[in-house]
């Protein structure tokens, strides 16, 4: 006290007390900064000794060369040519693509199903909304490694044998090793057909541009929807007429014991989107409930006393504001969901987790680099996805004073 | 002059195809054409599906027996969750040795109930369940209880401590069981399962299995995420530079990766960290790698309910003169997790789910031995009944947890919304 009233005497500014170092908060922050550096720095050189040492002894050898040489192990599904004679490096692609494959159709599916769940939660239909919230209930409790396996070694078991494949058409085959259909094999030419599509997709954006243009200072719409997919259909339709349909069919070929050629979808692959999209399907539902129930009912009757009908009230007034509240949890929902197909591990669907973390890493030992290699994967994968819906985010928030 | 008055004449009776039972079904169910239609297909599903389902599951279906001949109905065979009870429950631990475990859980239920339960009622429902009702029912299968003297102690010691105990005046019980349950109840359990002292043989952990091993890592990574995950959420939000950056990394390394690599670097990558000669146990690693993931899951849930807490009750507490801690503990947390009840229960069911990803790895938990026991040759038919068995389990752990957070946010609610 009496050091404060001494400096109250010699300065005209402020009073200014005197603090011990160990009680200003300046230099206490920076003593704990420190600490924790120098206890992180500390632990990282533990373990990066204990981890030469420990390869040393085991004669393990680090680095990435591994990649280069040949796998000697097969894969039922190679989207990208692949061969027992492939390198490491090879069967790293086709893993990371088969993780790819199964996590964007578990996505899309599980987006469609979810809404349509999330939408018959809210309807005034009794019925309709208790049969949701029985499946929410359901399938949002029961853990997905559960479901993959039901999927596979129940639901999918109740196939029959390749002898008596069910044949919905007369080229399709569906039995228990998959379900295999006419692969499309383009000749010759079928580029047109690709460029066609391209110019398709060029005019519909030019053709949204100019609607949206023409609505705002005239008023009149324009049937973009419609237009967009005649557009779509008829540009490489006309292509492909004019080239002479440049594409064949590989069809499928039942011997007596399988069926061989043709496209095939493998059960591991079908019950691996089936768990996924039912599963997250749920918890979408519930996030798309919350959304729309987010939206004030005084938005609906708005809309509805400027004489909008209901399509366009929920069009043009619900949606965009709902998805305002949906998209941040909605896109948590699709990183779980890729996460998630590292669950095929279980059922030995080749995707990352099951071939290279599986099979590479036992057969080559190079614990450290395989696991890294994997983990950045996943890492890249959730991080940039999560960038892209920021930025979509962004465009979407509402914009405040 | 009487007949002039006016009398108006008794309000009519609405139609009555707008009130009761047919009124509620119009309104429900039939409103529209396509309300109808809607309701007409779901009708024909539900009665479609429905009854065959029933019919598997209880009405041909075969409960009692011990061998799958005893199965002879077309329905399921629930004979096969009953014969193998005990390999579902407690995994390879030695049979002689189940006390210790049913002991640990009675002690659990007796300290835990009064403490999640306030009332009364509950408590005595539990009782019934627990102490009455399930051993009515399993006497008649034969799985429950296994051990009468085991039973007892449960018994009485769950009737003291949620009957007597609170009447007890002046006894702050609920403070001194959260304290045994913290505390205490761990290093009972931990001596209690391992064994090696007191007496007791020693059982490794192995030989763990089952919903006892589900329960170990499930109740382990609940109880050690929620302190790292609130400590990771304050240094998020920490002044310091350096901390607020290492937690970040943390927490976004570990949410950005798949549990199922978190448990492969533990059981491949983590021997190759440590100096030779130190060799941790392969669920202990596990148990490491899952509370690691979900503290950082329950650190982003922490974050949220910080975030949500004005700066003026920070502001306001500094103004008091109370510390950094201080004002965390006493000001700040107790708000920001009441908020955040549901997202932590949440978090706690996805624990609770994903310990089922330890089979991958080798552990043997509720959905292992399902899944090592179809290797059986005389039960390898039973996959159905065995996944439908595990799931109903799981499902009412499941449900349960996230009823109790319904409950416990409506009890805390204590009037911020509106």
């Amino acid at each position: 006290m009496a050091d404060s009233s001494t400096t109250l005497n010699r300065s005209s500014g402020p009073p200014k007390t005197k603090v011990a170092p160990w009680n200003d908060p300046k230099v206490r922050g920076f003593f704990f900064q420190v600490v924790l550096l120098v206890a992180l720095l500390w632990f990282c050189w533990w373990l990066f000794a204990n981890t030469t040492a420990n390869l040393e002894r085991q004669k393990i050898a680090s680095g990435f060369d591994f990649l280069g040489t040949t796998a000697g192990f097969g894969i039922i599904q190679t989207p990208i040519d692949y061969s027992e004679t492939s390198t490491y490096g090879r069967a790293f692609m086709v893993g990371l693509i088969n993780t790819l494959i199964v996590s964007v159709i578990g996505c899309v599916v599980a987006t469609v199903l979810g809404f349509l769940i999330g939408v018959a939660r809210l309807s005034h239909n009794w019925l309709v909304s208790r049969l949701a919230a029985v499946y929410i209930e359901i399938f949002r409790n029961i853990p997905l490694l559960l479901q993959i396996f039901f999927w596979y070694f129940v639901v999918l078991r109740l196939l029959p044998h390749p002898r008596d494949s069910l044949r919905p058409f007369s080229d399709v085959y569906i039995n228990v090793r998959g379900i295999f259909t006419p692969n499309p094999v383009p000749l010759d030419g079928f580029s047109v057909v690709v460029i066609a599509f391209v110019v398709a997709v060029v005019a519909i954006v030019f053709l949204r541009r100019w609607a949206t243009r023409r609505q705002e200072s005239t008023g009149q719409t324009f049937p973009v929807f419609w237009t967009s997919v005649g557009l779509l259909v008829l540009l490489p339709l006309i292509g492909a007429a004019v080239t002479g349909f440049p594409m064949t069919w590989e069809y499928p070929k039942a011997t007596r014991f399988s069926i061989s050629g043709g496209f095939t979808i493998y059960p591991e692959l079908a019950a691996m989107v089936m768990a996924l999209s039912v599963y997250t399907a749920s918890f979408i539902a519930e996030i798309v409930r919350a959304g729309i129930l987010a939206v004030s009912h005084g938005q609906t009757e708005a809309a509805h006393s400027l004489g909008l009908r209901n399509g366009p009230t929920l069009r043009l007034v619900i949606i965009p504001q709902a998805m305002r509240v949906i998209i941040p949890p909605l896109t948590s929902q699709y990183l779980n969901l890729t996460k998630n197909s590292s669950l095929s591990a279980a059922i030995a669907y080749p995707e990352l987790v099951s071939v290279f973390a599986g099979t590479v890493l036992n057969q080559t030992g190079q614990a450290i680099e395989v696991i890294g290699i994997t983990m950045l994967v996943y890492a890249t994968i959730s991080l940039s996805i999560s960038a892209g819906m920021n930025i979509y985010n962004k465009k979407m928030a509402l914009v405040e004073r | 002059m009487a007949e002039d008055v006016f009398q108006p004449k008794p309000a009519r009776e609405p139609p009555a195809a707008t009130t009761g039972v047919i009124g509620w079904v119009r309104k429900n169910l039939f409103a529209t054409w396509f309300d109808s239609l809607l309701t007409l297909f779901c009708l024909v599903a539900v009665i479609y599906l429905l009854p065959p389902v029933l019919d598997w599951a209880f009405f041909s279906a075969d409960f009692l027996g011990t061998k799958p001949e005893d199965c002879e109905g077309a329905g399921a065979c629930w004979v096969y969750p009953n014969v193998w009870w005990d390999a579902f429950m407690y995994g390879q631990y030695p049979a002689t040795e189940y006390w210790r475990i049913n002991i640990s859980y009675y002690t659990a239920i007796a300290f835990g109930v009064p403490l999640l339960a306030d009332t009364q009622r509950v408590r005595a429902i539990v009782l019934g369940v627990v102490f009455v009702f399930l051993p009515l029912f399993g006497m008649v299968f034969g799985w429950y209880p296994d051990n009468w003297a085991v039973f007892a102690y449960g018994a009485v010691l769950f009737a003291v401590l949620s009957f007597l105990v609170p009447r007890m005046p002046g006894v702050r019980y609920r403070l001194w069981y959260g304290v045994f349950m913290l505390i205490a109840f761990p290093v009972i359990a931990f001596f209690l399962y391992t064994g090696g002292s007191f007496g007791l043989a020693h059982v490794e952990t192995p030989k763990w299995g089952g919903m006892f091993l589900t329960l170990v890592i499930a109740i382990t990574g609940i109880t050690a995420s929620l302190p790292i995950g609130i400590v990771l959420a304050l240094g998020r939000r920490s002044n310091m530079p350096a901390v607020r950056s290492v937690c970040v990394v943390f927490i976004e390394f570990w949410r950005a990766v798949p549990l199922i690599t978190v448990l492969f670097m533990s059981s491949v990558m983590l021997p190759l960290f440590l100096p030779e000669g130190v060799n941790f146990d392969k669920l202990l690693r596990a148990l490491i790698g899952v509370a690691m993931f979900s503290a950082a899951y329950m650190a982003e849930v922490v974050r949220g309910g910080l975030q949500a807490i004005p700066k003026g009750q920070v502001e306001a507490s500094s103004a008091l003169g109370l510390s950094y801690w201080k004002t965390m503990g006493l000001i700040v947390l107790p708000q920001a997790l009441k908020l955040v009840i549901p997202g932590i229960v949440n978090t706690f069911i996805g624990l609770f789910k994903d310990t089922t990803l330890v089979l991958i790895i080798g552990l043997f938990d509720l959905l292992g031995m399902v899944q090592s026991s179809f290797a059986n040759p005389t039960w390898k038919d039973f996959p159905t009944e065995g996944y439908v068995f595990t799931a109903v389990v799981f499902w009412c752990f499941c449900f349960g947890m996230s009823r109790y957070s319904m409950n416990l946010e409506r009890k805390l609610h204590t009037g911020h919304k509106r």
